[in-house]
């Protein structure tokens, strides 16, 4: 923070790495958190999918899972998915790494900020694990949180010291997160080099901007539910709790309502899963035109289509709520509006299609994530519709068609959007090339292992097995379904094993890797001019200028099937 | 690759798409009025939406195999094309028309389900959910529910204890509280959903029937059975520890045996 | 592969180098890349710290909007009387101190200082940018200590929320008591602590200034704080009319 002259790069290996105000270390941070934050979330999935078949197995080291524990095991889940890995990688790790060098910035425009920002968010990570390890555990209301569940600390085991955690978790999460969108909106704004007009930015870029957008607008709600449930708890407020007894003891609250906590929860709740899924979105639409030598379908369609599924995304919360106990007229206008957020999602699609057609597509390993991807999203997105309409929803509602339905968007598609980014930026962030072989392993073996876990549960869905049920021993009409949910759980075990492979080649390749070239795929955006790894100001003291869009392939009469978006010489087509 | 891709999208697709058809784990028996206009709904649904994904996924795997790179002996470029507007358009428009008309075309199920108010005479039954057991409260001959207090609950003295009722309410005298909730067939049911403690949510899968049960509310649902026998329902809300195993019976009788069983009732009461 | 070395330019040597406004510990700290004196000029500079701030001021504004739907929804929310099995209100409004509008006019001369702050800064910043030779003291800026008086004035409007606090406590209302008055301390305690960040960031700006550090910075500060600080005034002034008028 002192203002003498612009110095160099940092030296040592506190500022260097620790607390480096380098985006692309701070990138790199953000990653390790989430891949951290990821294999934890698995291993909790794991414990789950073990003790739904087998109710009274016992785990090594832990003992038998309660379902008190059980219900703690799925709320931490969630948390740790939906915040830690889903909101960090794409956005805090590759976004951070790589937006300013899209748009030919040497930095972020913050970069003190950003560094705080990473710090924060793992400051919010242990905090949040810490909930384990205290009396009572960690609170089993689910990453929901609903009232007056949440509220009430005698409402269960993990509601009190563990609830205050997590929430307190929460809480420093929003505050990271907003450090980081502040940055993310303002270098998108104000630092493009000179030629990257907005409709040359790339998708990713789009993508990264709406996001922080969005978590500009949302993550300050979400704070705000978390104080008033945090006062409600602990300085006998009535935010969320009416007149309530709990074990015949009246908890002291009066007049509070347990819809407003639903409410303030999802207005931030719906623009987090757009949050999640934007920016794999972005990267898909790199992809597939980076590897089918075509330029996007419809590029201007993909930003309207991303700024139309940004600002809808505020406006369809509600459906969420349509058993809540929410007027049913209102619940009805909910639904169209989150039919119509459908559409933008659907042009994307047909978009990613049209880019695949007569393309001349290569199967590197970025690739086959993100044909994986437009076959994720297709089948995650085709159960919204059912969700989305409120007669269907009467029965489907907590059932685990949801719970597919999420999972294939946000716990698989996102994920490929995470792996896909991995394997094509990894040879620029480590000048190294992952190995394809196990790379294409690990691609199917996940892809379908994917498959067999969440498809099934549409169908489990349709039977009407209930989520957030420790065991499925009592209710007569789900016993049916218990084979299922065996082959279901074999799935998990073999698709997590899976995992194994990738984390392997990671941290492989980093040392063993097969070097690589500046420009490995032939893809035109900016991060491929720089030197790999690019240097700490990225261009090596040149501004670039940018003369063409981000998705110049096969151009007629250009010497090589891409032109670089700093090419002058080709005559491509203007934006 | 790119035919590996198409044969792993196409069979996971035909597969996927196999058992939705053969309904191998499907919805209940519909036993109330509502659930033949839902399950057509439903069916409607899966050949629309089924439709656009086997169709999307099918043509992602050919797309995958049929426009891969042939390698450098293939003649054809890449097709340089920004996209067709006419196409977006068109598209856009078949999409809208298609997602909101399909949720439109729900309306009047949804407005008779749950905007609609119960019809005069229907048969009223207060639910009321609390950690982690259904209790089911009729108003007796005075038609009048009894007023219940938070202060008086106690669940060691059995349902009415459990309810709070309170004795000094002359319309509390013929309450009848119940563990299990039996309902004549043919009947409108008004449902007054009620909790103590935290939400909770009365499911019916066989009436196709859901609401949630919100403490600080009382919530006016209702449904018409249409079938007797027993069927279960469960709690459909995260409510606690006990919350898998919060589930009851709904016994649908004729009318006789339901008046029969309610005056019985009565006067166990004496 | 790489191909931009007949394009790329040098015409614009290293701008856009990010930030170097120093506190508050939000914003700047850039971090450069090569050598030579190139920081931004003081305009970009200027310019990305307030575009940061009308981002910031987002999810502030965010927060109250969401305080204040609450707010609403709990006033007119009807709750479940088991007692009749009616539908009954339970809002009763809080009698706000009247200190609070000594506050308030405190409040807003304190923005009255802090805009002469602003521009005394701003002045100084940009004489010493158009003679680069002049050091980066204090000397050049005019002798009222707008600063600080705007410091005085926002920490006795902190105090004066204290002592507001402790009156209605006095009089019966905790926050816990309605729900009216937990929405009076939840609103005013939360404009308190957005408030006591604009007074660190005015006492950082000071604390440069006594350490003679360049003023082209220093005024980047008290700019962003300015305009920080007359948010947090007209913010006060809608939280006010919410609590008296919307009861």
């Amino acid at each position: 923070m002192t203002e003498t002259h612009a110095h160099a790069a940092p030296q040592g290996f506190i500022r260097k790495y620790v607390f480096s105000l380098d985006h692309k270390v701070i990138g790199l941070q953000y990653y390790f958190l989430a891949l951290a934050a990821v294999f934890t979330g698995m291993f909790l999935s794991l414990l789950m999918r073990i003790h739904l078949v087998w109710p009274n197995a016992s785990i090594p080291f832990f003992g038998d899972i309660k379902p008190e524990q059980y219900l703690s095991l799925l709320t931490m889940h969630g948390t740790i998915m939906v915040f830690f890995v889903l909101t960090t990688a794409p956005q805090g790790g590759f976004g951070n790494y790589f937006l300013p060098i899209q748009i030919g910035a040497p930095d972020m425009a913050f970069p003190v900020l950003n560094m705080l920002s990473f710090w924060t968010t793992f400051l919010g990570f242990i905090v949040l694990i810490a909930a384990f390890f205290v009396t009572g555990g960690a609170p089993l209301h689910g990453w929901t949180g609903y009232a007056p569940l949440s509220a009430l600390q005698s409402a269960g085991p993990g509601e009190g010291l563990g609830a205050d955690l997590w929430i307190t978790s929460i809480a420093i999460f929003c505050i990271g997160a907003l450090m980081g969108a502040l940055n993310f909106i303002t270098t998108t704004l104000d630092m493009r080099a000179k030629g990257m007009s907005l409709m040359r930015m790339p998708l990713t870029v789009w993508a990264w901007f709406v996001t922080a957008i969005l978590g500009l607008l949302a993550f300050g709600v979400l704070l705000s539910a978390g104080i008033l449930l945090l006062m409600d708890r602990h300085l006998g407020t009535s935010f969320f709790v009416p007149v309530t007894t709990v074990n015949g003891v009246l908890t002291g609250h009066k007049g509070g309502s347990p819809l407003l906590w639903q409410h303030l929860f999802w207005f931030f709740g719906h623009p987090e899963v757009y949050i999640a899924i934007l920016p794999a979105m972005g990267l898909c639409s790199q992809l597939l035109s980076v590897f089918s030598r075509k330029p996007i379908f419809g590029y201007k369609a993909m930003v309207y289509a991303i700024l139309a599924i940004g600002f809808l995304g505020f406006m369809v919360w509600g459906h969420h709520m349509f058993m809540s106990g929410m007027n049913p007229t209102v619940a009805f206008s909910f639904s169209v509006l989150t039919m119509g957020i459908g559409v933008p999602s659907a042009i994307k699609t047909f978009n990613w299609l049209g880019t695949l057609w007569r393309g001349k597509i290569r199967f590197s390993s970025p690739m086959l994530f993100a044909v994986g991807f437009v076959s994720l999203f297709v089948v995650g997105g085709i159960s919204g519709p059912f969700l989305a309409q409120p007669v269907l929803d009467i029965y489907l509602h907590e059932t685990f068609f949801v719970i597919a339905h999420f999972h294939l968007i946000m716990g698989v598609a996102s994920i490929f959007g995470i792996f896909a980014a991995t394997y094509y930026w990894f040879p620029k962030m480590f000048g190294r090339m992952m190995n394809e072989t196990l790379a294409k392993t690990h691609f199917f073996l996940t892809f379908i292992g994917a498959y067999c876990i969440f498809m099934p549960m549409h169908f489990t869905g349709m039977g009407g097995l209930l989520r957030r049920y420790s065991q499925y021993t009592e209710v007569q009409w789900m016993h049916s379904m218990a084979g299922v949910n065996k082959f279901i759980t074999f799935a998990a075990f073999v698709t997590i094993a899976s995992q194994f492979i990738f984390l392997f080649n990671l941290f492989w390749s980093m040392f063993k890797g097969e070097k690589a070239a500046d420009n490995p795929w032939e893809a035109t955006t900016l991060e491929w001019i720089t030197a790999t790894p690019p240097p700490h100001d990225n261009f090596g003291g040149i501004t670039p200028v940018v003369y063409n869009g981000p998705y110049e392939y096969s151009v007629p009469g250009a010497p090589k099937d891409f032109v670089m978006q700093t090419d002058a010489a080709v005559g491509a087509k203007k934006h | 690759m790119g035919l590996v891709l198409l044969v792993v999208i196409w069979l996971i697709t035909l597969l996927g798409s196999y058992f939705i058809i053969a309904k191998t784990w499907w919805l209940p028996v519909g036993a109330s009025a509502a659930a033949a206009g839902i399950d057509h709904h439903f069916t409607v649904s899966y050949i629309l939406m089924g439709g656009v994904f086997i169709l999307a996924q099918l043509a992602l795997g050919w797309f995958a195999w049929k426009y891969r790179d042939r390698g450098a002996g293939a003649a054809e470029p890449a097709h340089y094309s920004h996209g067709n507007t006419t196409l977006e358009v068109v598209w856009t428009a078949l999409t809208i028309v298609l997602f909101v008309g399909l949720n439109l075309a729900s309306h009047s199920i949804w407005a008779a389900e749950r905007i609609d108010p119960p019809q005069p005479g229907a048969v009223p039954v207060e639910v009321t959910g609390m950690q982690f057991a259904w209790y089911f409260r009729y108003p007796g001959p005075d038609g009048k529910f009894g007023a219940t207090r938070p202060e008086l609950e106690d669940a060691s003295l059995g349902g009415a204890g459990a309810l709070g009722l309170d004795s000094n309410d002359p319309a509390s005298k013929d309450d009848v509280i119940t563990g299990v909730m039996e309902v004549p067939v043919n009947r409108e049911i008004e449902v007054i959903l009620r909790s103590h403690d935290v939400i909770h949510s009365f499911f019916v899968p066989a009436m196709r029937f859901k609401q949630d049960a919100v403490p600080g509310l009382a919530i006016h649902m209702h449904f018409t059975p249409i079938q007797t026998g027993e069927f279960e329902l469960a709690c459909a809300e995260l409510c606690g520890l006990g919350h898998y195993k919060m589930h009851g019976i709904v016994k649908v009788v004729s009318q006789e045996e339901f008046d029969k069983w309610l005056a019985e009732r009565e006067a166990e009461k004496q | 592969m790489a191909s931009f070395g007949t394009t790329a330019t040098l015409d614009e040597p290293l701008v856009s180098r990010g930030d170097k406004g120093g506190a508050p510990p939000s914003f700047g700290g850039g971090d450069g890349g090569r050598s030579g004196p190139s920081l931004p000029d003081y305009q970009t500079r200027l310019r990305r710290a307030r575009l940061g701030l009308l981002v910031a001021l987002t999810p502030v504004l965010m927060l109250f909007v969401s305080f204040t739907s609450a707010y609403v929804v709990r006033q007119g929310l009807p709750t479940l009387d088991s007692r009749t099995n009616q539908l009954v209100r339970d809002w009763i409004p809080t009698k706000l101190p009247a200190l609070l509008w000594v506050n308030t006019l405190v409040l807003l001369v304190s923005s009255v200082g802090m805009e002469l702050a602003r521009r005394q800064t701003k002045l100084a910043a940009v004489a010493a940018t158009a003679k680069p030779g002049v050091g980066g003291s204090a000397n050049v800026e005019g002798k009222t200590p707008w600063l600080g008086m705007t410091i005085a004035l926002g920490l006795l409007f902190l105090y004066g929320q204290w002592m507001a606090w402790k009156q209605l406590a006095a009089s019966g209302f905790y926050v816990s008591t309605t729900p009216s008055s937990s929405f009076v301390y939840l609103l005013t305690g939360a404009h308190a602590i957005h408030l006591m960040g604009g007074v660190i960031a005015l006492l950082v700006a000071g604390l440069f200034a006594l350490l003679h550090r360049s003023v082209a910075t220093r005024s980047i500060v008290v700019d962003v704080a300015g305009w920080y600080w007359h948010f947090m005034a007209a913010l006060w002034v809608y939280i006010l009319l919410l609590l008296e008028f919307a009861k």
